[in-house]
């Protein structure tokens, strides 16, 4: 007699510790393997859009800070950036290197998490541990700089917050030093582990058409091996000026764009991170922090789309101004929020347990995906 | 690469009636098309060669309010009429050029043609424009609320006329 089968539907989250955030993942199951997968998302939905459009343009960097706050740093570069388009206004040379060498702590501070939380999903913990730990001299520097270690506030239109603390140069150096011997052992920890491989390669293998069509930007697009990265193929800020590579996946221990490929290509970029802030250091120049700073943002009628390198991928703000104080529309292209659409294609013909080694390698902050 | 001016004239020569105009802002140039085409014109972006647009970075609804403007005894703000528009920011990776479309639809009954079969991408932003402003896109898949609440049935949060609700679901919404 044969066993009577039938699929069935599971609901991951929305509390799954494995979902990062609030999400709910819909899974089609026949048995264990999986047939689609259909996110839910929404829960953190705070209404950044309809908020910014009753505030004026200055009001509205904290909120930034709150979308991706892994990389509320470069959520506040990127709208910065915008608003200094929209308005032509140039900043000192000073805050652009500040911006970089900010973007940058904050670019490694978010892989960490993102590569450490990666670990504890498959079943690592010791090496979030590590990452936790290394972030934590990241945050120092921050909090030093302009007292907040997770929220800052601190990218305004035409400047910063405050100048860098006398003791940020070396303490960063010494860091920088200290983090490359450090980055050494994440990967005898965890990059080289052979279980880690096993669980990783060949899983969730993202072609790059797909990719391309799918919007996937960021670490998920190159390592499907396309060498696309804003800072060199669409310049912002001075990052023509700092030498480094672009980290793309080469299927070394699988298939080129599979979750072992995500991963690593995030580990690299901490390495190129490291050189660019190390060349920005050498090169900063003086200046006043403050002195572009509008004293009154009034910019005229007209659109514009803006778009940076954030450490998860395109972040775009699309800005509408009807030349008073308010913009009239604010839409933010989130990379966390187009690179979970791919989700339901990766993880088709995988096995449930894939799901989650599949989901942490896209690396979704909720907060962004949601606003 | 080619410049904005060039790509619309390309598209008006091969879409005499449906690429209307272009407006020329000096922060970025955008292409006026109609709402019944933008599907075609897409294809045609993706696949000529020399254009070859194989992303939409984003696409963004938009509320106009042009329309007539009543103002209730409360204060709140009725908008009757006018159009909703629907902006789309392209990119082609391997020829390094970007374009700007938009498509303007009537408040009262605001349609376009979905551009999902064109770039996957579009799926959830058409959602969002959807549950934001009510743009209905045809020949959507699974055209549903994406981040209101399935039940939502108090308008569309992102229009300019929006009111909030007293009660969802018989919870108190203002705080």
């Amino acid at each position: 007699m044969a066993l009577k089968t039938e699929e069935m539907v599971l609901n991951m989250g929305p509390q799954h510790p494995s979902t990062h955030g609030v999400l709910r993942l819909e899974v089609e199951l026949d048995g264990e393997l999986v047939l689609d997968v259909k996110p839910h998302i929404g829960y953190l939905h705070r209404c950044f859009e309809k908020h910014a459009e009753a505030m004026n343009y200055n009001q509205i960097v904290p909120y930034t800070d709150r979308m991706d706050y892994l990389a509320a740093m470069y959520n506040s570069f990127g709208y910065a950036l915008a608003v200094e388009r929209l308005l032509g206004i140039q900043v000192p040379e000073r805050v652009e290197y500040i911006r970089v060498i900010m973007g940058e702590l904050q670019r490694i501070a978010s892989h960490l998490v993102a590569v450490g939380t990666y670990g504890v999903d498959i079943g690592a913990f010791t090496p979030f541990l590590f990452g936790f730990r290394d972030r934590e001299s990241i945050l120092t520097l921050f909090e030093m700089t302009c007292g907040a270690r997770m929220l800052y506030n601190y990218n305004w239109v035409g400047g910063v917050s405050h100048d860098l603390h006398p003791d940020f140069v070396p303490m960063t150096r010494e860091f920088l030093k200290y983090f490359k011997g450090s980055l050494v052992e994440f990967n005898n920890l965890l990059s080289y582990n052979k279980i880690f491989i096993e669980r990783t390669a060949n899983v969730g293998v993202l072609p790059l058409d797909t990719a391309v069509n799918y919007g996937v930007t960021g670490p998920n697009l190159r390592a499907s091996g396309l060498k696309w990265d804003l800072r060199k193929n669409d310049p912002y800020s001075v990052y023509d000026r700092f030498d480094f590579e672009i980290p793309v996946g080469s299927g070394e221990k699988g298939t080129t764009g599979d979750c072992w490929d995500r991963y690593y290509v995030r580990i690299r970029e901490m390495e190129e991170s490291v050189k660019i802030i190390e060349q920005a250091l050498d090169q900063l120049p003086d200046g006043d922090v403050h002195s572009a700073i509008p004293k009154r943002i009034k910019p005229v009628v007209g659109s514009i789309y803006s778009r940076v390198e954030n450490p998860k991928g395109e972040l775009g703000y699309f800005i509408i101004s009807d030349g008073t104080v308010n913009p009239y529309r604010m839409k933010v292209r989130g990379p966390s929020f187009v690179n979970l659409t791919v989700m339901g294609e990766l993880c088709k013909g995988h096995l449930v347990a894939d799901v989650i080694a599949i989901l942490g390698s896209i690396d979704i902050v909720l907060g962004e995906v949601d606003r | 690469m080619k410049t904005r001016e060039e790509i619309f004239n390309i598209l008006k020569q091969e879409f005499p009636e449906d690429v209307l105009e272009l407006l020329n802002q000096p922060t970025e140039p955008i292409i006026v098309a109609s709402p019944g085409a933008i599907h075609n014109i897409c294809f045609y972006l993706r696949d000529t060669e020399g254009l070859q647009f194989d992303s939409l970075m984003v696409l963004s609804g938009v509320d106009d309010a042009n329309g007539e403007k009543q103002t209730e005894e409360d204060g709140s703000v009725t908008i009757n009429g006018g159009t909703l528009s629907v902006y789309y920011h392209l990119e082609s990776l391997s020829l390094t050029q970007k374009v700007t479309l938009k498509v303007s639809t009537p408040r009262d009954n605001p349609e376009v043609e979905s551009v999902e079969s064109v770039w996957k991408s579009a799926n959830w932003h058409e959602r969002e424009a959807y549950d934001m402003f009510g743009i209905k896109f045809l020949h959507h898949p699974d055209l549903r609320r994406i981040l209101m609440p399935y039940d939502w049935d108090a308008g569309y949060p992102l229009r300019k006329d929006y009111k909030n609700p007293e009660f969802y679901q018989g919870m108190k919404v203002p705080y």
